[in-house]
C-alpha cells in the first residue's frame, strides 16, 4: 500500500519556481531519497512533506488522507512524523536524555515507559553511555547518533532526513552511511532522505528520485539508475560517462570515425532512426595492446591514447579513436599502463551502453 | 493591514473565499502582530508624531502655524544656544579622541605594560553616570575651593589663584570628554584588532619603520571607524543634559539641552521647545546616516579580519612607559580623581576640610535616607522604573525580534525599524515628544509613574531589541522545527528551547537597560511630577542646592547601586556586557 504520495506539487518564491510539478509516491516501510544539486528543489519538496512549508499547487497524502494543500496545511505538530536537521538542531539546554525523551513526553506516554525506550533507542545507536551529556560535550557524530535516536524512538511514520550527513568529516560520513541503512533495515520506517551525494544515496536507498531544477528526472532503484539513465542529466550526474552524438540508421549507431551495433545497445522505445545521444561509462571500455577477439557483441576500435593519469585504484585514460576527433574517458586498471601516443584497441561492450532520447 | 495572511504563505487565488480567510485574518499570530504593532505606535510613532505637529500648532487655537518657530528662533541668546551646542560638541569629541586612539592602539596593537588596566579605566568611566563626574570635577577643579586650585594656591604661594576652572567652556568640554572617551575608545580598538600583523609586515619590508606604518597604514585603515566614534561622540554630546545643566548653568553656558529645559519653566512653552528641538533632531539623523555609511564601508578592514597572524608592536622601553603614563593619567582624571572627591565629599561635614577623622561622618546618607522628604522616595521610584521598564522593553524586543526573525509577518520589518527608530532621536527631545502626546489630555499622565515609565521604554527600546535580535540570531530554526515535527506547537517550541536558550542574552539586555534607566536623566527631567522624582532627578535639584555633602551622598548611593548591577552582570554574562557594540 502506498504510504506517503506527493502529486503534482509546486512551491514558488515569489517568481522563482523551487519545486516545479513534482509526484512520487512511497511504499510503507520504503526508503528514498531525494538526490540533486543544491538549487533543485530536493529540499524544499522535504520541508512540503514536513508541514514547514505549504504548497503553492498540489498536495501531499499520507495514509490516504490530505496532510498538505494550498489552502489546507496540517501544521507539523500533528503529522506523527519525524525528522533530521542538517544542523541535527539538538537542543543544548537538554541532556542527550532529555533530547531523545521528549517526543515520547509530548505524546505523554508515562514515565516508566519514556525511560525504557529512550534507554533502549540510546543503545542502539550505541549512545547509552553518554545520556547524562549535554550537548556541547559531544563531538559531530555523536551528536548525529543523538539526532537519529530522537527521530527513531517515537516511531514516526515517515521518517524525513535533510542532509543530515554533509555537516561530518568523510571518513565518519562513510561510517554514518551504513548506519543509517542499518536502522532503516531494523525499524523499516518510511523514510525520504535529502541528499546532494550520489554515494549517500546508493548506500542507503530502496530507491533514488534524481531531481533537477524543481522537477524529479528519474525515479529507480540505485542499480537501474546507473545502468539505465533515461535521461542525459541522470547520466550526468550519477557517476562519470562519455556522452556521444550518435546516428540510428537501421541496425547500425554511426558515430564519428566509427559504428556500433544498435541492436544490443538499449535505447528508448519508438526510437527508430535519427540523431541520439549515447551515454558510455568509462569502465564499459576497455583497452587493449592488440586487436581483441570478438563475441558477446563486443566491437573492437582502434584508437590511440592521448593523456594518462594515474589515481591509485585505478588509471584515467583519455583516448581518441582512429580517424575521429572524440575524446573518450576510459578507466583501467591499476596494473594496465599505456604511454601517451601509444597505439590501442578498444573494445566497447553494447550492454553497458545507453541510449538518450 | 488588509493584506494580512498567514505565515509566509503566498496569496493563491483559490475558489474558497469568506469563511475560511476570515479566519485565517484572526489567527493567534496575526492579533499578536496587532498587539505589538498597537504598542510600537504608541510608544514611539505616536510621541514622534505629536511632536511634529505640536512644533506647526498654535497652542490655544490649534491652528496650524510657524509662529512657535519664530518664537524658538527669534532671539539671539536662542540662536547662540545651538551654537554652543555644536561647538561643544566639536570639542569634546576632539578631546575624547585624543585621550582614547593613543590608549586603543597600545592596547590593540602594541606590548605596553598594562592593557588589562587601561581596559578597565575604559569600563570605569563607562559606568559612571555623567553627571556623577560632574560633580567629581566641581568638588575637584571649582573656582578657588576646588582640590586642584587649593592645590594650585599652595604650590604658588597665592592664595585664591585658579589654576583649572570647570566653570568654563573647555572645562564643561571635558568633563563630558572624560565620560565619552570610552565610545571611541571601542570603536578604535575593534577596528585595529581586525588589521592583522602582515598589513604591518608589508610595510616593514619595504623600508617603512613602526611609526610610519602606524600614521601610513595603521591608523588611515581604522580612521572611517574612528570618524563613526568621533560622529557618535558628538551626538551623546549635544544630546546630553545633566552636565550641562550642572557645570552649564552655573557657568552661564547655554546649549541647546539647557535651553529647552527653560521652555519647560513656568509658563511651560513645550511648543516652542517642540520647534526648538527640531534643528537637534535632524542634525542626529543626518549625522547617524553619515556615521552608517562610514561604518558600512567594511572592505577596508573585513578583508584583512580573515587569518593573518596578530603580533603585539615591540615598542621600546621609553615609549612603553610613555603610553603607560598617557593611560593612568587618563585612569586619574576620568576615574580615580573625581570619584575619590565624591566619596570623599559624601563622607564629609564640609568637603572642604579635607581627609580627617573629625571630618567623617555618616551624616549625609542618613540624612538623605531618613530624614530627606523625597530620597528615598527617589530611591525607591528609580528602582520600580528602572525594573519595569526594563522588563517591558524586553518583552516587547523579543516579541518583536521573534516575529521578524522567524518571518512570521508580513512587514514585520516595519515593527523592526519602529522599535529602532529611538536610536536616532535623542532622549530630551523623545521626551518632548512624550510630553506633547500624553502629558495632556485625553490621556493626562503628566506626573504620573505610568508616564516615566513609557518613556524609558522608549527610549531604550533600540538597546533591548538588539540585544534580543542577537539573542535570536544565534538560535538556529531548525531547533524549533525540531519541536514542531516531535508533535509540539510553537508555544512549545518557545517554552521549552527558545527562552531556555536566550536566558542569557535577556538577562545581559535586562541589566543594561536596567542601568542605564537607572541614571537616566534627560528624559525623566521633562515628565517628572511632585511624586515621580528619580534618584537622577533629585541629583539635579541638590546640584541646585548648591549642597555639595548631599549631592556627594545621593551621588554614592547611586553610584553602589550601578556597581551592584554591573558587577551582577558580569558574573553572570561576562565582563564586557555593557560594551558590546550593537
Amino acid at each position: 500500500m502506498s504510504k506517503l504520495v506527493l502529486r503534482n506539487l509546486h512551491r514558488s518564491f515569489g517568481s522563482v519556481a523551487a519545486v516545479d510539478g513534482v509526484d512520487l509516491t512511497l511504499a510503507e516501510g520504503e526508503f528514498v531519497s531525494l538526490l540533486g544539486p543544491s538549487g533543485c528543489g530536493k529540499t524544499t519538496t522535504l520541508r512540503m512533506i514536513a508541514g514547514f512549508i505549504p504548497p503553492s499547487e498540489g498536495s501531499i497524502e499520507m495514509d490516504g488522507e490530505v496532510l498538505s494543500a494550498p489552502d489546507a496545511v496540517t501544521p507539523p505538530e500533528r503529522r506523527r512524523m519525524s525528522m533530521i536537521f542538517q544542523s541535527y538542531a539538538i537542543w543544548p539546554n537538554m541532556t542527550v536524555e532529555q533530547n531523545v525523551a521528549f517526543g515520547l513526553k509530548l505524546r505523554k506516554l508515562p514515565e516508566a515507559e519514556v525511560r525504557r525506550r529512550t534507554g533502549e533507542i540510546l543503545e542502539v545507536v550505541q549512545m547509552g553511555h553518554l545520556g547524562s551529556r549535554y550537548p556541547g560535550e559531544l563531538s559531530g557524530g555523536q551528536q548525529q547518533r543523538v539526532a537519529l535516536a530522537r527521530a527513531i524512538v517515537v516511531k514516526p511514520s515517515v521518517l524525513l532526513l535533510d542532509e543530515p550527513l554533509s555537516n561530518l568529516d568523510a571518513n565518519l560520513r562513510e561510517e554514518m552511511r551504513f548506519e543509517i541503512r542499518r536502522l532503516h533495515d531494523e525499524f523499516r520506517i518510511t523514510t525520504v532522505y535529502v541528499t546532494h551525494d550520489q554515494a549517500e544515496a546508493m548506500v542507503t536507498s530502496d530507491r533514488i528520485a534524481v531531481m533537477n531544477a524543481g522537477r524529479i528526472e528519474q525515479v529507480d532503484d540505485p542499480f537501474a539508475l546507473y545502468n539505465r539513465p533515461r535521461t542525459r542529466f541522470v547520466a550526468g550526474f550519477i557517476g562519470r560517462t562519455n556522452f556521444l552524438e550518435a546516428r540510428l540508421a537501421g541496425d547500425r549507431l554511426d558515430l564519428d570515425g566509427f559504428a556500433l551495433p544498435a541492436g544490443l545497445i538499449d535505447r528508448p522505445a519508438g526510437l527508430n532512426g535519427g540523431p541520439v545521444v549515447l551515454s558510455v561509462r568509462p569502465q564499459s571500455i576497455t583497452l587493449h595492446r592488440s586487436a581483441p577477439p570478438g563475441g558477446d557483441g563486443g566491437v573492437a576500435v582502434a584508437a590511440q591514447v592521448l593523456e594518462c593519469a594515474y589515481l591509485g585504484e585505478h588509471w584515467d585514460y583519455v583516448v581518441v579513436p582512429q580517424g575521429s576527433d572524440t575524446r573518450l574517458r576510459v578507466t583501467a586498471g591499476p596494473t594496465q599502463r599505456h604511454q601517451p601516443g601509444e597505439a590501442v584497441w578498444l573494445r566497447f561492450d553494447p550492454a553497458q551502453i545507453v541510449a538518450i532520447g | 493591514m488588509s493584506t494580512t495572511t498567514i505565515a509566509a504563505a503566498p496569496r493563491i487565488p483559490t475558489a474558497r473565499s469568506g469563511l475560511l480567510r476570515r479566519i485565517q485574518v484572526l489567527e493567534p499570530a496575526t492579533l499578536v502582530w496587532l498587539a505589538l504593532i498597537g504598542v510600537l505606535v504608541f510608544l514611539v510613532a505616536w510621541p514622534i508624531a505629536e511632536l511634529v505637529a505640536s512644533s506647526l500648532r498654535h497652542p490655544r487655537t490649534g491652528d496650524w502655524t510657524l509662529s512657535n518657530y519664530a518664537a524658538a528662533y527669534g532671539r539671539a541668546r536662542y540662536v547662540d544656544a545651538l551654537l554652543n551646542s555644536l561647538a561643544l560638541g566639536a570639542l569634546s569629541a576632539l578631546i575624547c579622541a585624543v585621550l582614547a586612539v593613543p590608549m586603543a592602539w597600545a592596547c590593540s596593537r602594541t606590548d605596553m605594560p598594562g592593557r588589562g588596566f587601561a581596559w578597565f579605566t575604559v569600563l570605569a568611566a563607562f559606568i559612571i553616570p555623567p553627571y556623577l563626574g560632574a560633580v567629581g570635577w566641581i568638588l575637584l577643579a571649582g573656582p578657588n575651593s576646588g582640590w586642584i586650585n587649593q592645590g594650585w594656591s599652595f604650590v604658588t604661594g597665592t592664595p585664591d589663584s585658579t589654576l583649572f576652572n570647570v566653570y568654563t567652556f573647555t572645562g564643561l568640554a571635558l568633563v563630558i570628554a572624560l565620560h565619552s572617551y570610552p565610545f571611541i575608545f571601542i570603536f578604535a580598538k575593534s577596528a585595529l584588532d581586525l588589521v592583522n600583523s602582515e598589513m604591518e609586515d608589508a610595510a616593514n619590508i619595504l623600508g617603512a619603520g613602526t611609526w610610519a606604518t602606524t600614521w601610513k597604514v595603521t591608523l588611515p585603515l581604522v580612521w572611517p571607524t574612528i570618524l563613526a566614534g568621533i560622529i557618535l561622540v558628538f551626538l551623546e554630546t549635544i544630546a546630553l543634559f545633566g552636565t550641562p545643566a550642572i557645570i552649564g548653568i552655573p557657568a552661564r553656558i547655554n546649549v541647546v539641552t539647557t535651553q529647552l529645559w527653560q521652555f519647560f519653566e513656568a509658563p511651560v512653552r513645550a511648543e516652542v521647545a517642540a520647534a526648538y528641538a527640531m534643528p537637534l533632531l535632524l542634525i542626529t539623523l543626518m549625522l547617524i546616516g553619515i556615521q552608517r555609511l562610514l561604518l558600512s564601508r567594511k572592505s577596508y578592514v573585513s578583508q584583512t579580519g580573515k587569518g593573518g597572524e596578530r603580533r603585539p608592536i615591540r615598542l621600546g622601553p621609553f615609549w612603553r612607559w610613555a603610553l603607560f603614563g598617557w593611560c593612568a593619567f587618563v585612569c586619574l582624571l576620568s576615574v580615580v580623581a573625581p570619584m575619590i572627591a565624591l566619596v570623599q565629599a559624601s563622607f564629609a561635614k564640609a568637603w572642604g576640610r579635607g581627609f580627617s577623622f573629625d571630618n567623617l561622618t555618616l551624616k549625609n546618607y542618613t540624612f538623605l535616607l531618613f530624614e530627606h522628604d523625597a530620597a528615598w522616595g527617589a530611591v525607591v521610584n528609580t528602582f520600580a522604573y528602572s525594573a519595569t521598564s526594563a522588563t517591558i522593553a524586553m518583552i516587547l524586543a523579543l516579541a518583536i525580534a521573534y516575529v521578524v526573525k522567524r518571518n512570521l509577518m508580513p512587514f514585520g520589518m516595519a515593527l523592526a525599524f519602529l522599535c529602532m527608530a529611538p536610536f536616532v532621536i535623542p532622549g530630551i527631545v523623545m521626551a518632548i515628544g512624550f510630553y506633547a502626546a500624553y502629558a495632556g489630555p485625553p490621556l493626562t499622565l503628566y506626573g504620573t509613574a505610568a508616564l516615566m515609565v513609557f518613556a524609558f521604554t522608549t527610549r531604550f527600546l533600540p538597546i533591548a531589541y538588539a540585544n534580543g535580535a542577537a539573542g535570536m540570531q544565534m538560535i538556529h530554526p531548525e531547533m524549533e522545527e525540531a519541536v514542531r515535527i516531535l508533535g509540539g506547537g510553537r508555544l512549545t517550541a518557545i517554552r521549552r528551547v527558545v527562552a531556555p536558550l536566550l536566558k542569557k542574552a535577556l538577562l545581559g539586555g535586562w541589566l543594561l537597560v536596567f542601568i542605564l534607566a537607572t541614571r537616566e536623566l534627560s528624559a525623566a527631567i521633562f515628565l517628572v511630577g511632585p511624586e515621580t522624582r528619580t534618584i537622577s532627578v533629585l541629583l539635579y535639584d541638590l546640584s541646585e542646592e548648591g549642597n555639595l555633602e548631599s549631592l556627594s551622598a545621593l551621588g554614592g548611593i547611586l553610584l553602589v547601586i550601578t556597581l551592584l548591577f554591573v558587577g551582577a552582570g558580569m558574573r553572570l554574562i561576562g565582563r564586557d556586557f555593557m560594551l558590546r557594540r550593537h
